[in-house]
């Protein structure tokens, strides 16, 4: 099965099994590990990519549906040496112990920032009609779907904080 | 995963016609991709609809809303019409899982996912849902989140959707595209079965029958309320939810209109609560008669017993904050 896609602005041809997801996809076909397998049930977060700009579970999203769709996985969004904002905020904050939900982690805070910028409510949100807050409960509330087992949540908070711009 | 073969629809006949001979419509794959991995579902093609017109959320002609099939959950939750004046689909959309999966799950697909009953996810277990005959072990078994209400004794499965809640408190119809050609519309409620001894059949579609949208009647007066209660703040199932649309007038309430979650196997509507309350004044007698007469036949199977009185305190606290203060 053919399916043709852009990961990191550059078009990829691949031909796969039509059971391929979009993790197995990237994982094991393109060399790009930093999407993580935590459940592969769409449960945990670690695979959290972007695509077509907003944050989905790679796990559960089958390669040969997303043909011409544009995929920005974590090594889309900094590379050493000119990490992306989000991602030296993590590094500052040690928004991580293990770092195996990071990547997750990032991608979905990521697209969360561009949410809340857009005016998107949450659950948490008292008025659906008026600008979110980045408040810590509407932080953990739009990370609901990043599990982090080591329990660094606190650190994850104040990073995503930073990267808003705000004082943590 | 089990094999499959692939086709992309390009037109609804196609989409269809692909469906009709053994083919099952795939949209967000949020909950089909999962029940595959298990086994659990083993379709032989996987008909992908993803690439049909059906985004739009259109203002019909009395002032409702058409929203197509393949609208995402978060963007139907975030629309500016629906904010303002059906808030209480919003707020259902936005207590159930998780961004990345709102951004994925589509209209269609939200109101036909399986039921999350761990006995239906095993395939060690018995489940007549999955495998017709074999039993069901969640009824003696582990079952706290399962239903109350409508059950059987094959079947105690409930329908695990927020967003299908919502749209039945709201009066909402689903357009169907029947694989012979037809265009119907069906009334929420009438899209669903309860479980009787079929309950492997959920719904009324016939394979290739493709819903195509739904529709929302215009916007009425009163108060929208979702109330969820579950395990864990945040993406969870309901154990038990209640969504309502509520309005008073002269002292006496106006309108009622309320459905369940988490009670049973399909978004529960029962028209004699709502009967019950019309015409009334709002005092926590009142809403204690209408949970009785919600609850008059729910059985428990143990482990999901505190359904009951939950449902009871769920429902009088959402009618009290509904009601209180309003204009006498």
């Amino acid at each position: 099965m053919q399916t043709s896609l852009t990961i990191n602005g550059e078009t990829r041809q691949l031909d796969l099994d039509p059971r391929t997801s979009l993790l197995d996809a990237l994982r094991h076909h393109l060399g790009l590990t930093g999407s993580k397998k935590g459940c592969d049930h769409g449960q945990c977060g670690a695979c959290t990519v972007l695509i077509n700009g907003r944050r989905v579970n790679a796990c559960l999203s089958l390669l040969c549906m997303h043909e011409g769709d544009e995929v920005v996985p974590i090594e889309g969004l900094g590379q050493p040496g000119a990490l992306s904002p989000m991602q030296q905020a993590f590094v500052e904050k040690d928004g991580y112990q293990c770092g195996y939900c990071t990547p997750g982690q990032i991608c979905s805070a990521t697209a969360m920032l561009e949410e809340i910028a857009q005016g998107w409510p949450s659950h948490v949100t008292a008025d659906l009609e008026a600008r979110p807050e980045l408040t810590t409960e509407e932080i953990s509330e739009r990370m609901s779907g990043n599990l982090c087992r080591c329990s660094a949540y606190p650190n994850i908070v104040d990073a995503i904080r930073k990267a808003a711009g705000e004082t943590a | 995963m089990r094999p499959f073969d692939y086709h992309r629809a390009t037109a609804p006949d196609d989409a269809a016609r692909a469906a009709a001979s053994g083919g099952t419509f795939i949209a967000g794959g949020t909950n089909l991709v999962d029940l595959m991995k298990l086994e659990v579902m083993a379709p032989e093609r996987l008909v992908d609809i993803t690439r049909l017109d059906m985004r739009g959320i259109e203002e019909t002609g009395d002032g409702g809303l058409r929203i197509g099939a393949l609208v995402s959950n978060t963007d139907l939750a975030n629309d500016a019409r629906v904010r303002r004046d059906w808030p209480v689909l919003s707020r259902a959309l936005l207590s159930g899982a998780t961004q990345q999966l709102r951004n994925k799950a589509t209209t269609g697909g939200n109101l036909l996912q399986r039921t999350r009953c761990l006995y239906f996810y095993d395939r060690a277990m018995p489940c007549n849902k999955r495998e017709p005959g074999s039993g069901c072990g969640a009824m003696e078994g582990f079952n706290r989140i399962l239903a109350v209400l409508g059950t059987s004794d094959h079947c105690i499965a409930t329908h695990p959707s927020d967003m299908a809640v919502a749209m039945m408190a709201l009066g909402a119809e689903v357009e169907i595209a029947r694989a012979g050609g037809n265009t119907e519309r069906l009334p929420l409620d009438d899209l669903y079965l309860l479980p009787g001894d079929t309950p492997e059949r959920e719904t009324v579609l016939a394979p290739g029958d493709l819903i195509t949208a739904v529709i929302l009647p215009a916007p009425v007066a009163g108060r929208q309320s979702y109330r969820k209660v579950r395990d864990r703040a945040s993406y969870a199932f309901a154990l038990v939810s209640v969504a309502a649309v509520v309005a008073v007038e002269d002292g006496k309430v106006a309108r009622a209109d309320l459905a369940f979650g988490g009670l049973a196997p399909k978004p529960w509507r029962d028209k004699d609560v709502e009967a019950a309350l019309l015409g009334q004044p709002p005092s926590e007698a009142l809403f204690d008669k209408a949970a009785d007469i919600l609850l008059a036949k729910a059985q428990g199977h143990g482990a999901n017993d505190f359904k009951i009185p939950l449902a009871r305190r769920v429902l009088s606290a959402v009618l009290t904050e509904l009601t209180e203060g309003a204009a006498a």
